[in-house]
């Protein structure tokens, strides 16, 4: 057993120590604390920001009073002042950029305004859809009053609808729970997904690294290509859960820095806060059954590369098993209950995403869950097992490689005869 | 002790390793030769467990050799491989521990040897900047740095400045004098004849001489004859009892069958001239080898 925590110490502080690991970290973390900021970033550089100066030409003679009053123009960021002149005047103070824009108001063949806006530059966003709708709630005002509606009515007819839901099958999950789920789902999804697409091929490289650089004969040597390959699945996973811990603690603490803005809201939208404790119990589950599976796949296919070059060429197939999974999964977000989504819960390579998923969406019966996690424990004591036949085999074969005709070269190395 | 009794290993239909039997006792250095592919590494691997036998046994002081005892056996691959970009120490450290070794007697071990091969700078030196021959000198450290009872040798000398060579060759035999059993490999004959007592030479995984050397050449029967003069030594190439001739400047070498053929030669020389030498060679492992493993080549 000693030897087994050599190997992962090993495995672990080789990696660790590394410049490219602390680089990415580091990096990472630089950009997760960013975008906690960003709402204060964006601040930072539109602060100075004052509202918009608009003049306004009434030729109506009715409207400009409604635009200064409250009510009309509140909150939208622009400031409108009546102007004594000529339109022509009016617009060459926009050109000279005293003021940002003119409205010209007229009023319609139906007594309704009606507007001219000039700016020096017209863009899709800018203040011509704040002006746009300011001239329509005037039209509703001067409108309704002319038609002798007062405002009491008139807010009655506004006010929402009251729509009430309720559902009548107990055992699916109400619209507000399956909300809180989907933010911690789809964390799991994005979490597992990278999980095994970096450190899966961290394993895979790592076991490359050392048979191309021959070290392997000696390693194998000293102790059991099982225990070999297990320590460094244990190393990865333990750095792994470095890189996990630092990430999410320096986000936590940004996103808690910016509590007045972001912070809430953030956990509110992912739902994270109030979940049924024990989906956070599963998540830890499937992702070990998860990473597991999927890191016992990528120790066997590096063991039959002989050059650091083959690896990506090698792990394709198990890069293209998790980016399906993480399709399916995804569809799944949307329709949790279609077949697909239920057939594809119990395929080992599948099942850490989608099953959670539907433990997240769906009140399904425990047996179902302990059916899935038992078919995952068989497929990765299978899988463990195969590995290590190959991985026995697999690092004592040089030569061309990179292609699946190797495995059978790797078992029939690691058998008798 | 190391006994092989009967080992053959089969991959498929190709016999890589043939009914092979050894014994190797303590404070012994034994010379396993053979071919390219002749199996001497699949013999090794066999040893180490790296892989298992198709038949036979191979037990280390009576007993099946498995990870328990892997701190006792030290193996110096014929394909050399350190971690390229970890400092020799890190490197002994993590090999040392993985036979079972404390951190704190490596790093005690290291400096002795270290100190030993003149390299005491290059504790904190990444491997990938030493030359091959000090990379070797770090490999065959990592090999012995744990005092196994059992030190398996693959080309240990391949590669190394004759200086170099020396310097590995004293500590190989100072191994064996402290009663370390050497299993050694090589294609420079000359060394093994130096430092093996015992031979064995594979043919396609199958042996075909095995014994003492002093043995082994003694009853290889044919003998060397080396013939220097003034006189042409033409004759001789067809000469009743010689398998071999090769001209040399002023003679020629000669293989004989016994050595009443060169008594033969000798009077034969009576009158033809000065005679500057005439010398009755045992025969040299190379010439020993080149017949047995040539033969069957042919």
């Amino acid at each position: 057993m000693n030897k087994f925590w050599t190997i992962v110490g090993h495995t672990y502080l080789s990696r660790v120590k590394s410049k490219s690991f602390i680089i990415t970290t580091a990096i990472t973390l630089a950009i997760i604390i960013g975008f906690a900021n960003i709402s204060s970033i964006i601040d930072m550089f539109s602060g100075d920001e004052e509202s918009d100066q608009v003049l306004v030409i009434d030729e109506s003679g009715i409207y400009g009073d409604y635009l200064q009053g409250e009510g009309i123009s509140e909150g939208a960021g622009i400031a409108f002042e009546n102007f004594e002149g000529t339109e022509e005047e009016a617009k060459d103070a926009v050109s000279a950029e005293e003021y940002d824009g003119l409205l010209v108001i007229a009023a319609d063949e139906n007594n309704l305004p009606e507007g001219d806006y000039y700016a020096n530059r017209i863009s899709e966003t800018g203040e011509q859809v704040e002006i746009e709708q300011i001239l329509q709630q005037l039209k509703v005002v001067v409108g309704t009053q002319e038609a002798g509606i007062d405002q009491q009515t008139l807010d009655m007819i506004y006010a929402p609808v009251s729509l009430q839901t309720e559902q009548l099958d107990d055992s699916a999950r109400t619209a507000e729970e399956m909300n809180q789920s989907r933010g911690l789902v789809y964390v799991m999804l994005f979490v597992l997904y990278m999980t095994v697409l970096l450190y899966g091929q961290m394993i895979a490289t790592d076991v490359a690294t050392e048979k191309s650089s021959r070290v392997m004969e000696l390693l194998i040597s000293s102790a059991p290509p099982m225990m070999h390959m297990f320590g460094k699945i244990v190393g990865i996973a333990l750095l792994g859960l470095t890189q996990m811990i630092i990430l999410l603690g320096g986000g936590y603490f940004a996103i808690q820095a910016n509590q007045d803005s972001a912070a809430g809201e953030f956990f509110e939208v992912m739902g994270i806060m109030d979940n049924d404790p024990v989906i956070y119990i599963y998540a830890i589950v499937f992702f070990l059954l998860g990473y597991f599976l999927y890191a016992t796949l990528a120790a066997m296919l590096g063991s039959l590369v002989s050059r650091i070059e083959d690896v990506n060429q090698l792990i394709m197939p198990m890069t293209m098993l998790i980016v399906i999974a993480f399709v399916i999964a995804m569809t799944g977000l949307g329709m949790p209950e279609s077949t697909l989504i239920t057939v594809t819960s119990y395929i080992p390579f599948f099942t850490p995403m989608i099953m959670f998923l539907r433990i997240g969406m769906l009140n399904i019966p425990f047996w179902e869950i302990g059916l899935s996690i038992g078919i995952m424990i068989v497929t990765i004591a299978l899988f463990a097992a195969l590995a290590a036949r190959v991985y026995k085999g697999g690092v004592l074969m040089y030569g061309k490689s990179g292609s699946l005709k190797d495995f059978k070269r790797a078992i029939n190395l690691s058998k008798k005869e | 002790m190391l006994k092989l009794s009967n080992v053959t290993k089969r991959f498929g239909n190709h016999t890589a390793v043939n009914n092979l039997s050894l014994e190797i006792p303590e404070r012994e250095m034994f010379g396993f030769l053979g071919g390219n592919g002749a199996g001497k590494t699949t013999t090794f691997r066999m040893i180490l467990g790296l892989l298992d036998k198709t038949s036979g046994d191979i037990t280390w002081d009576g007993g099946p050799i498995s990870y328990n005892e892997s701190h006792l056996i030290g193996y110096l691959p014929e394909e050399r491989g350190l971690y390229p970009k970890l400092t020799v120490k890190e490197q002994i450290i993590y090999l040392g521990r993985l036979r079972g070794m404390k951190k704190q007697e490596v790093l005690k071990k290291l400096d002795e040897w270290l100190e030993r091969f003149k390299v005491p700078e290059y504790l904190d030196k990444k491997v990938q900047e030493l030359s091959k021959g000090n990379q070797q000198k770090i490999q065959f450290i990592s090999a012995v740095i744990h005092e196994p009872k059992l030190l398996i040798l693959d080309e240990p000398f391949s590669g190394l400045d004759p200086v170099n060579v020396e310097m590995l060759k004293n500590a190989v035999k100072d191994l064996k004098n402290q009663g370390t059993s050497i299993v050694f490999s090589s294609h420079q004959m000359e060394h093994v004849e130096e430092m093996c007592q015992h031979i064995c030479i594979l043919q396609k995984g199958t042996p075909v001489v095995h014994g003492s050397l002093r043995e082994i050449k003694h009853s290889f029967g044919k003998k060397n004859l080396d013939i220097r003069g003034d006189f042409s030594t033409e004759f001789l190439k067809n000469y009743q009892g010689v398998a071999s001739y090769k001209e040399l400047p002023d003679g020629c070498a000669l293989q004989i069958e016994d050595e009443q053929i060169a008594q033969d030669i000798f009077s034969e020389l009576q009158g033809k001239g000065f005679v500057r030498k005439f010398e009755i060679e045992e025969p040299s492992l190379n010439d020993i080898f080149i017949e047995k493993v040539g033969a069957s080549y042919e």
